[in-house]
């Protein structure tokens, strides 16, 4: 690592102002960032800490939830009312990493996390178009078990390795971001970008911009919503798939319906196709097979991962079954 | 500018690269923390900031500067056993040790989490505010600690004890 400076930022105006220059980083947590400085992928001059920022978890007017980007991933998924009205958000974050990580995790920082792509993390000896643009990637002819077969491109196949942004994503969430040109809002599903030949790029996040909050608007899904995660351990692993799901029923049929993919795309993974199939219809096999094929229908399986077609077809299933009151 | 460690005030180093794992043992010489694997995988390394298991191999020093940390030596020593080291020595909780620093600051912060009614993965209503630690309940709680020679079960079964006690 090279020498860093590091200081605590006391409001989100003054963190903006000492992250906005080359070579500066926010830290929320740092298990992410300490990881990829410690590994030459990061290498920042200053460390800007921005887990003193507001941690508040608080109902607005609205109705909706908002989550101030400091609150630690166990705090929200431990708040009640996180596990009253979005289960489905407190059990994505229950999935993901381990308790000590959950501790240390801001919401922020789960937000910005970058790719596990083993590719992107070896500096010395691999290459990476997201690292090093340009450089190439040796992920679409190596092992990759692990990465996305939705919405890659040539230059870029690394997966988003975040559970929590999963639900974020099914629950229609905003992220509230501050920065040099003012404040904005940003819809969860279009916070995250699509590699194309720009995988170096993640977010749509302008340098100097900070997260300041995550707003969850009110969710009719509370009764029937889950995450499953499917991993290779049976817990502390990544997704290989993930399906984060929430419906509503009437009269026997599927009326309102939001399902989200992990592990299998660049991004927290709207799956808007399979959701028009479902959305009026009977609730019922043959209508959530197709929902699966609908969505999985641009894929593009590599040879590592192509066993991920199948299996999120089934998970997809198994937790529709699951939802809808039936078994598969 | 100080890290209260195990009740004493320590200085924050001026290399803000310093991680606390590398401060607690190198430059404290608290060898009790342990460094496995030095990216966040293994849980050798756990310490309570505050009373929160955390990993300190991926905590900056600085990051805990006016914050209080409790490693192993700060939980029980020779001739003062905490009550979960005492049930890893009944219920043979390990064999090499390794992990074991790691897995008993990550059990101490556990136990009080199940008091407070924190759910995990694997509890079946998340709106419940009482908790049953089963045997699968500890094992989802404490996979963020590896043991490479498989010491699981006696790890669960000793602290299964602990909160049985703890319970009574
Ligand atoms: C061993 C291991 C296993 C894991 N397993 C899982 C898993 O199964 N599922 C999962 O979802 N995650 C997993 N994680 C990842 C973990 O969730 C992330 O590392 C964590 O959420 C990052 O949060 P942080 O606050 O520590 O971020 P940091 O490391 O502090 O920061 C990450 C990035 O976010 C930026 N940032 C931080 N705060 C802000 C802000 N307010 N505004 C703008 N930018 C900001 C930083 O500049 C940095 O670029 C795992 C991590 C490890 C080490
Ligand atoms: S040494 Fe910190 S988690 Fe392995
Ligand atoms: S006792 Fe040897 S690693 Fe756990």
């Amino acid at each position: 690592m090279t020498p860093i400076s590091y200081s605590r930022a006391t409001s989100v105006a003054e963190a903006g102002r000492l992250a906005d220059g080359a070579g500066a980083r926010l830290l929320g947590g740092g298990t992410n960032l300490v990881d990829l400085m410690r590994k030459g992928v990061e290498r920042p001059s200053r460390l800007v800490d921005v887990s003193g920022l507001s941690d508040a978890i608080e109902l607005a007017r609205s109705g909706s939830l908002v989550i101030g980007a400091a609150a630690r991933n166990s705090a929200v998924a431990a708040h009640p009312l996180v596990r009253q009205r979005y289960p489905m958000l407190a059990r994505a974050i229950l999935a993901g990493a381990s308790a000590q990580i959950r501790n240390m995790a801001t919401v922020g920082g789960n937000l910005m996390q970058r790719t596990r792509c083993l590719y992107f993390a070896d500096v010395a000896g691999s290459r990476c178009n997201k690292r090093e643009p340009g450089s190439g990637c040796d992920a679409v002819g190596g092992f990759n078990r692990y990465h996305a077969v939705l919405g890659t491109s040539p230059a870029c196949i690394a997966a988003h390795p975040s559970d929590m942004c999963v639900a974020l994503a099914a629950l229609d969430a905003r992220v509230q971001v501050s920065g040099p040109g003012g404040d904005r809002m940003i819809p969860l599903v279009d916070f995250h970008r699509l590699p194309g030949d720009r995988p170096d790029r993640d977010t749509v996040l302008d340098p100097g911009e900070v997260i300041v909050a995550v707003e969850l608007p009110a969710s009719p899904f509370a009764g029937r919503s889950a995450y499953r995660k499917v991993r290779d351990r049976s817990s502390y692993a990544f997704a290989l798939v993930s399906v984060a799901a929430g419906l509503t029923m009437r009269e026997g049929r599927i009326e309102e319906v939001a399902i989200a993919f992990g592990g299998i795309a660049p991004k927290p993974w709207r799956a808007s196709r399979a959701e028009a199939v479902l959305r009026g219809g009977p609730a019922a096999g043959a209508a959530f097979a197709a929902a699966a094929d609908a969505e999985l229908a641009d894929a593009a399986p590599l040879a590592g991962n192509a066993f991920k077609l199948a299996l999120t077809r089934r998970t997809l299933e198994a937790v529709l079954s699951e939802l809808t009151g039936g078994s598969l | 500018m100080a890290i209260r460690i195990n009740g004493s005030d320590v200085a924050v180093p001026d290399d803000a690269r310093v991680s606390l794992l590398d401060l607690l043992r190198e430059g404290l010489h608290l060898t009790g923390t342990k460094v496995g694997c030095n990216q966040g995988a293994c849980g050798a390394c756990t310490v309570l900031i505050d009373g929160q298991r955390v990993l300190s191999c991926l905590t900056l020093a600085a990051q805990a500067d006016g914050r209080s940390v409790t490693t192993i030596e700060g939980l029980g020593s020779g001739s003062d056993l905490h009550p979960l080291q005492v049930a890893f020595i009944e219920h043979d909780g390990f064999q090499c040790g390794y992990c074991t620093p790691g897995q008993i600051c990550a059990a101490a912060a556990m136990l009080r989490e199940v008091e407070a009614g924190i759910p995990s993965y694997v509890t079946a209503d998340l709106a419940a505010e009482r908790l049953t630690l089963s045997r699968e309940e500890v094992r989802e709680r404490m996979s963020g600690n590896l043991c490479r020679c498989g010491a699981h079960n006696g790890i669960v079964e000793a602290i299964l004890r602990v909160a049985a006690e703890h319970a009574a």
